[in-house]
């Protein structure tokens, strides 16, 4: 139950209150795409956060904070050399092996992307395995696009990266408007495609619709949840949602099992 | 299972024993006019004569008349408080940081469980230690202060004799009669105006333990008194949880009732805190005045607060009906899903302390009668 002291190695700043904290960890952090870690910053306290890395990479382990509170504040204003706490990995990743042979499709609202970089980064390095692989990612505005140059090398790599912002600001050319405007007929193959959303609750019910409108299937979406935890694994009750344990069950989730469910209005 | 009786004398010797072997022995004491759960050494300390009359939003200590002219030890039922205050404590220390030199460190709590005996543990309270059980050790990550704890317990468990308005252990399988999960095993007899107690063992620690007691073989009308008391305990239970109350509510989450419900709910998270399965609980740190020194704890919390469902957009349960919902259907529907068990022992705490009186069993009946 103690967390394993890191130390910081880097620091990245991504955009004003998000940093990627790149922590040392000595050999291999075995993890799968889409857990997620429980950091501690000393005297402020833990919370979960998605691991972003690439899961081949030893000797460090990634995670992209947005400041919103007490700890992830505290979390972002660590620097190179400070030691944090670490448990985990904890929870259930994405099925990717379940996209073997078939068209992949990523949809990414706002800091969501960065439980799904895990799943770009292994789609960049073994290319082969998949069909099509097509990233959507909406942001708010340009400034607040995530790991900006990941973006054009996973572009480089044949995968299909596409881009809208809420609002856009003066010289952005790219789309504007929500991410399900960027899905249309054509970009892959609905019969063998594996979904994997990760982003606001709306913003995912709505891109499910969409894909479902389509023609992907239902039992081949899934999606990140997210909700209230303390101890990431399965003994402070907060993520309970409905049936289901978010920590334990999730975060991620086929959208059959959680369907019925988001519809529920205060479950 | 062997089966031999004791007189109050020889519960004095057991409780005396207990002591010997180094137990903490926690039993039902009256303070501030209710049972409250507490250290004790001596039977002279549990509430003689005394029963605990309760009702939806109500509850009284009461003298009773002698049964046989006899002053019972255990009919007083349950209380505000319960195993869980001990098991799972309301606050906990986690583990303690220290940053210096630039380095962190982190230790766990080093503290040492404490050997502990609970006295009059009724069949109600050992189904919630089993259900705490499955909850805080049975999955992939155990609580390892409560398992330490659980691992040094000894238990003597009390059979019902009378139950309390509120109780309704028996339509939930839980009672009156205590089956498993016990050192040892009392019965209260007066048949005869004779005070004595008939004990059986559970376990070889609680064998042990009775061969040291000066006891002697039952007579055959004394096993027949502890098989008529356990009958008339569960004949007389007023109250019961309708059949199929898990599927009444999967069917009706969105039901009108939950609305009105949040009208009389305070919200005061009463029912969680007497609740003797709930497990909710919440992280805080405590940090030093110098900077180099932090503690993590760990809290009891409750689904009543808004603080529990909330993430950084709000609290995503905002409504009292919704967090009303939230404790009925985890207790009765989804508790089972989570942990293989319900979450509800019948043991009738959380109708007689809620304090504009909600009664579970009643709400579970309107839903299942006003279908949506
Ligand atoms: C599975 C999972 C993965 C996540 N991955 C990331 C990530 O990669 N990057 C990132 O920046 N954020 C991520 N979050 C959200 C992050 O955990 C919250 O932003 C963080 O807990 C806020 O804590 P705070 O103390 O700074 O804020 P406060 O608003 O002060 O929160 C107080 C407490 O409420 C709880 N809490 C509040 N918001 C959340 C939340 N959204 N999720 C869970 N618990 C919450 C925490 O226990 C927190 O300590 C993830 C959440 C989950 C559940
Ligand atoms: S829900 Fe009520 S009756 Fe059931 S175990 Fe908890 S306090 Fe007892
Ligand atoms: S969610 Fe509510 S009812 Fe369930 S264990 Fe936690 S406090 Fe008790």
């Amino acid at each position: 139950m103690v967390p394993r002291v890191l130390r910081v190695r880097e620091c990245i700043e991504e955009m004003e209150g998000v940093v990627t904290l790149v922590l040392e960890a000595p050999g291999h952090f075995a993890f799968e795409p889409g857990q997620f870690n429980m950091l501690y910053a000393f005297g402020a306290g833990e919370v979960p956060i998605s691991i972003t890395g690439d899961p081949t990479e030893s000797g460090v382990v990634r995670h992209t904070v947005r400041s919103v509170g007490q700890v992830s504040h505290a979390l972002t204003r660590l620097r190179p050399g400070m030691e944090l706490g670490v448990r985990g990995p904890f929870g259930r990743g994405w099925p990717l092996e379940r996209a073997e042979g078939g068209d992949l499709v990523l949809a990414a609202g706002g800091l969501g992307l960065a439980p799904l970089r895990p799943v770009l980064r292994q789609a960049m390095a073994q290319r082969s395995r998949f069909g099509r692989v097509v990233l959507y990612y909406g942001t708010r505005s340009p400034e607040t696009l995530l790991y900006r140059e990941e973006l054009a090398q996973w572009q480089g790599a044949d995968i299909e990266v596409q881009v809208t912002v809420d609002r856009a600001t003066p010289g952005w050319q790219g789309h504007v408007g929500v991410v399900t405007d960027l899905m249309q007929p054509g970009h892959f193959d609905p019969g063998s495609a594996l979904a994997l959303l990760c982003g606001p609750e709306v913003m995912m019910r709505f891109s499910a619709l969409r894909l479902q409108e389509l023609g992907v299937a239902t039992g081949c979406i899934h999606l990140s949840m997210e909700r209230n935890m303390h101890c990431g694994v399965g003994l402070c009750g907060h993520c309970q949602f409905g049936p289901k344990l978010v920590c334990q069950d999730g975060p991620v989730f086929p959208l059959e099992e959680v369907e019925p469910l988001m519809k529920i209005r205060e479950l | 299972m062997e089966q031999l009786v004791i007189d109050v004398e020889g519960l004095q010797q057991l409780l005396d024993r207990l002591v010997q072997q180094v137990y903490e022995v926690i039993g039902p004491r009256v303070r501030h006019g209710v049972v409250t759960l507490a250290p004790l050494r001596s039977v002279s300390e549990l509430p003689a004569g005394l029963v605990e009359v309760q009702a939806p939003g109500s509850y009284r200590l009461e003298p009773m008349e002698t049964r046989e002219g006899v002053r019972p030890l255990f009919v007083h039922r349950v209380g505000p408080e319960s195993w869980r205050h001990f098991l799972h404590p309301p606050a906990e220390l986690l583990w303690c940081a220290e940053r210096k030199d630039g380095h962190l460190r982190i230790h766990p709590r080093a503290a040492e469980a404490p050997r502990r005996a609970f006295l009059g543990v009724r069949a109600c309270d050992l189904a919630a230690i089993a259900i705490q059980d499955r909850v805080l050790a049975g999955g992939a990550h155990a609580d390892a202060g409560y398992l330490a704890r659980r691992n040094r317990l000894f238990i003597v468990a009390v059979n019902c004799t009378s139950a309390a308005d509120t109780c309704f252990c028996h339509s939930m399988g839980c009672g009156p009669e205590v089956k498993e999960g016990f050192d040892l095993l009392l019965t209260e007899l007066t048949g005869g105006g004779e005070h004595r107690f008939l004990v059986e063992a559970g376990s070889d620690a609680g064998a042990n333990l009775l061969r040291m007691l000066p006891s002697r073989l039952p007579e055959r009308g004394e096993l027949e008194e502890r098989r008529r008391r356990l009958r008339q305990t569960a004949e007389g239970m007023k109250r019961s949880l309708p059949p199929g109350a898990a599927s009444v509510l999967a069917r009706n989450l969105e039901h009108p009732r939950w609305q009105a419900l949040g009208e009389r709910c305070l919200a005061c998270g009463n029912c969680t805190s007497v609740c003797p399965t709930c497990f909710c609980s919440r992280m805080a740190e405590k940090t030093g005045l110098d900077g180099t020194r932090a503690e993590h704890w760990r809290y009891q919390d409750s689904c009543f607060n808004a603080a529990h469902s909330y993430i950084h957009g709000g609290v995503l349960r905002h409504e009292r009906g919704s967090r009303y919902r939230q404790w009925l259907t985890h207790k009765l529907l989804h508790w089972q899903a989570q942990f293989g068990t319900p979450g509800c022992t019948g043991c009738g705490r959380c109708i007689a302390w809620c304090p504009v009186g909600i009664d579970l069993t009643e709400e579970v009946r309107m839903l299942g009668e006003v279908a949506a």
